[in-house]
């Protein structure tokens, strides 16, 4: 007997959104949960508290209190954490010593490290199991994995029938390069084995999964994620683009961006091409490397740095540019590429990507091919006919896309949850 | 006889704004007009107004054997006219004793002599003409930005008519030699050569109030006896330093007006003793000896080199591409691009992008995305495309 999707209630566990998120997990996640209750699916998202005043990524203020509001189908519920999906351990320190600096607050409202944490995410997870109404478990990345695997628990002491989804969009090593930290990839690990489905964003994650996780593929379904098109309709002009071509790299400054290799790109068609100017959205640990490195490199003044950017600034950004191009050397998707053909703008993406699996009217290479990649840049820059080709059918494609499918795809997952198979 | 020369400092840069990716095409306003009448006005209040007050008063006391020397920036002399008439009054009303010496310099506070002699010779004679038209002066001497010295400064302050020539008195260059006398130049017939004397300066200007240093509390009594030891193995003890150290740098507080106030007074006991200003020194003694500088000498912390402002690529990167643009921007003939262009010279700029004192280790390392000294190499990036889009404008219409 198939369930009905209006009786699908969904514990989710997340742990940022718009306007706090500092990165695509909290644009997925936003989308997705749009996508799931457009079809009636009732959820419950558990976020923890960010104090997003405090971080500079973060340039709206929204007050807690409306995290407990009840927003059409989505309720959220606010766990006090400070966590942010792109910390290491060490930032994390740092981030306790900070607020302690703005604030006052007392060391120990937070925990001493990310993994206390992480355990009193989970603490305030298996008090939400075990008051709420649900039928499917569904969590997004490792901090919120051992809050899944506790909740399941609860659910299984009230008697109640759920199933765990443990929705993959990074895994360790994307983050970093190939050099995993242990006890990140033990808690990935754990939760991926304790799950009864696996979802990844794209078949390069699932291969990810399977190859370094030890995962039976067959447990792992790929879902890919996507965005609802509007038409935004600044007609706003940059003049920047009259006198140059312009190439943008937006997204954190980290190993797993590859901005270093975009530089090397940057540098490579400064070679050929003096008329290039090269901008840089966003920041992270490597931002001020980057921007040493780009003069010593000779180009210090053809890069044009800009701190992390929300809102409609990103849009702007995407706008400024004649070609985006996504360096990434591991990238599970790579939701940047749909925002810059949203906002017509031709992508170069690096072949080491989720939404490559997707996207027709791209250009691809690999990361590490410095020299094809500013081949493609420069043919997008100089060959009106392939811009034009990117630009038309490239609208036309990404006009079709919407988080409905996506949405879709879970609840088929959902469903077969709730049946038992 | 020992002679004490004063000469004071007073520079204030055009600031830049902190200029968006965004704003790159907007065409101008670089720089941050709030902030930098906020840090004039300020400097002001805690330093150019009471100091001159001050200076003016241990003239009259003294009778006129007080004398000091100012090199005061064309571009600080702008922004007196445009926001502070009353300090520019104040300075005028000191020249007007007779006992205050002007010095010329790069009316932008630049590097130029380093990257272009046309462009340099071009703002010593702006700044030449720019104090002549405020205070109805000549000067004889010149000192260059941030006393940044070697041979070829000196030919060239000579070739200009000179007849003297400020530098650092640093040690690499001395050796065994005092600075305290005047010296010829190399490569230079006959210009005079003024050596700063660090160690003396330095007591006042960085080390008056640090409760650790041996010689604190620095009294005017105190400094006396050091000059009086100079006497017998020199003429003349060089202070050079920043005007804003009396107020700003050491606050009033510290006892800095204190010390200056009873400074004269003290040096005067010692009938052997009086203060010159650097023509009066230059007339007076005769030079020792040759000095040959063949490397770059500055007044900037213990390297005394361009370190400060060249030590990373950022910096380089910057102000050559800046000097690039010479020729393209002199042909335009827009004085607002010209200007502009130039007000981007100045030392400060490259200053703020220094890294040498940068602690890797810092925790704020993590809460701005970059620092400081990044910001304003992103600040002036950005600020120097717009630049060159200016321009590139301006050549095509041409």
């Amino acid at each position: 007997m198939s369930t009905r999707t209006q009786n699908i209630k969904v514990l989710m566990f997340g742990w940022e959104f718009p306007p706090f998120n500092s990165g695509g997990l909290g644009v997925a996640c936003q989308g997705l949960t749009r996508g799931l209750t457009r079809q009636g699916v009732e959820i419950l998202f558990v976020l923890p508290k960010i104090h997003g005043a405090l971080n500079e990524d973060y340039m709206r203020i929204l007050s807690a209190e409306s995290f407990n509001k009840k927003v059409g189908k989505i309720t959220f519920k606010a766990v006090d954490s400070i966590l942010k999906p792109y910390m290491s351990s060490k930032n994390y320190r740092l981030e306790i010593t900070g607020l302690e600096a703005f604030m006052g607050e007392a060391k120990d409202i937070y925990g001493s490290d990310l993994f206390s944490e992480v355990r009193r995410y989970s603490a305030h997870a298996k008090n939400i199991a075990l008051h709420e109404d649900y039928n499917v478990i569904h969590c997004h990345d490792w901090l919120t994995f051992p809050a899944g695997i506790v909740a399941k628990k609860m659910a299984e002491l009230r008697g109640l029938k759920t199933s765990l989804i443990t929705h993959v969009h990074a895994t360790e090593f994307d983050r970093t390069g190939g050099i995993p930290n242990q006890y990140v990839y033990d808690i990935e690990k754990v939760g991926m084995h304790h799950a009864d489905y696996i979802i990844t964003v794209s078949e390069y994650t699932k291969n990810i999964v399977t190859k370094h996780y030890g995962i039976d593929p067959k447990k792992v379904h790929v879902v890919h994620n996507s965005i609802d098109f509007s038409e935004n309709g600044t007609e706003e002009e940059f003049k920047i683009k009259k006198h140059y071509k312009t190439v943008l790299f937006l997204g954190r400054m980290t190993i797993q961006k590859g901005p270093d290799h975009f530089l090397w790109i940057a540098k490579r068609i400064s070679e050929l091409d003096d008329n290039v100017r090269f901008i840089m959205v966003g920041s992270g640990d490597m931002s001020r490397y980057i921007v040493e490195e780009a003069a010593n490199m000779g180009i210090g003044d053809k890069v044009l740095f800009s701190d992390f950017l929300n809102g409609r600034d990103v849009d702007r950004a995407y706008r400024m540019a004649d070609v985006y191009v996504m360096s990434s050397i591991s990238e599970p998707f790579g939701i940047t590429a749909l925002e810059a053909m949203k906002n017509h703008t031709p992508v170069v993406i690096s072949k080491q990507s989720g939404v490559s699996e997707i996207l027709k009217n791209c250009l691809v290479a690999d990361f590490w091919d410095v020299n094809l990649m500013a081949d493609k840049i420069l043919s997008v820059l100089y060959n009106p006919e392939l811009r034009n080709q990117l630009l038309e059918e490239g609208l036309k494609e990404i006009r079709k896309f919407s988080w409905d499918r996506p949405a879709n795809q879970c609840i088929e997952i959902y469903k077969r949850a709730l049946a038992g198979c | 006889m020992v002679s004490v020369c004063f000469y004071f400092q007073v520079h204030q840069p055009y600031r830049l704004k902190k200029y968006s990716i965004f704003e790159i095409g907007n065409g101008g306003k670089y720089f941050d007009e709030e902030k930098n009448r906020e840090i004039l006005n300020k400097v002001s209040g805690k330093c150019y107004l009471p100091a001159n007050n001050l200076i003016l008063d241990l003239i009259h006391e003294t009778d006129g054997r007080f004398k000091v020397a100012y090199s005061l920036t064309g571009i600080i002399l702008e922004q007196f006219e445009e926001h502070r008439p009353d300090v520019l009054e104040s300075f005028q009303r000191l020249v007007d004793t007779g006992c205050v010496e002007l010095l010329d310099e790069t009316y932008h506070h630049t590097l130029a002599a380093l990257y272009s002699e046309k462009e340099f010779k071009e703002q010593v004679k702006l700044h030449r003409k720019k104090i002549r038209q405020l205070f109805g002066y000549k000067p004889k001497i010149f000192r260059n930005t941030e006393l940044v010295y070697n041979n070829r400064i000196a030919y060239l302050a000579e070739q200009m008519g000179y007849a003297g020539v400020l530098a650092e008195g640093a040690d690499y260059i001395l050796g065994w030699r005092s600075p305290n006398f005047v010296y010829r130049a190399k490569m230079a017939k006959d210009i005079r050569l003024l050596l700063k004397n660090y160690r003396l300066s330095d007591d006042i200007a960085f080390r008056f109030s640090q409760r650790g240093w041996e010689g604190w509390p620095l009294t005017a009594d105190k400094f006396a006896a050091w000059v009086n030891a100079v006497n017998g193995n020199g003429n003349v003890v060089n202070l050079f330093m920043d005007y804003e150290t009396i107020g700003e740098h050491q606050w009033e507080d510290t006892g800095i007006f204190e010390f200056l106030r009873y400074l004269p007074r003290e040096i005067l006991r010692n009938p052997d003793n009086d203060f010159k200003t650097p023509s009066e020194v230059v007339e007076a003694y005769e030079p020792v000896a040759e000095i040959d500088m063949r490397q770059v000498v500055s007044w900037a912390d213990i390297e005394r080199d361009l370190s400060a402002w060249l030590g990373n690529q950022m910096q380089r990167t910057s102000i050559s591409k800046l000097y690039e643009l010479e020729d393209k921007i002199e042909k335009t003939g827009d004085q607002k691009l010209i200007d502009d262009w130039r007000r981007l010279q100045t030392t400060d700029h490259f200053y703020y992008m220094c890294t040498k004192w940068f602690n890797d280790g810092d925790v704020h390392k993590y809460f701005n995305a970059y620092d400081r000294p990044h910001d304003s190499f992103i600040a002036f990036t950005n600020v120097l495309t717009d630049l060159r889009m200016r321009l590139n404008e301006k050549s095509m219409s041409a």
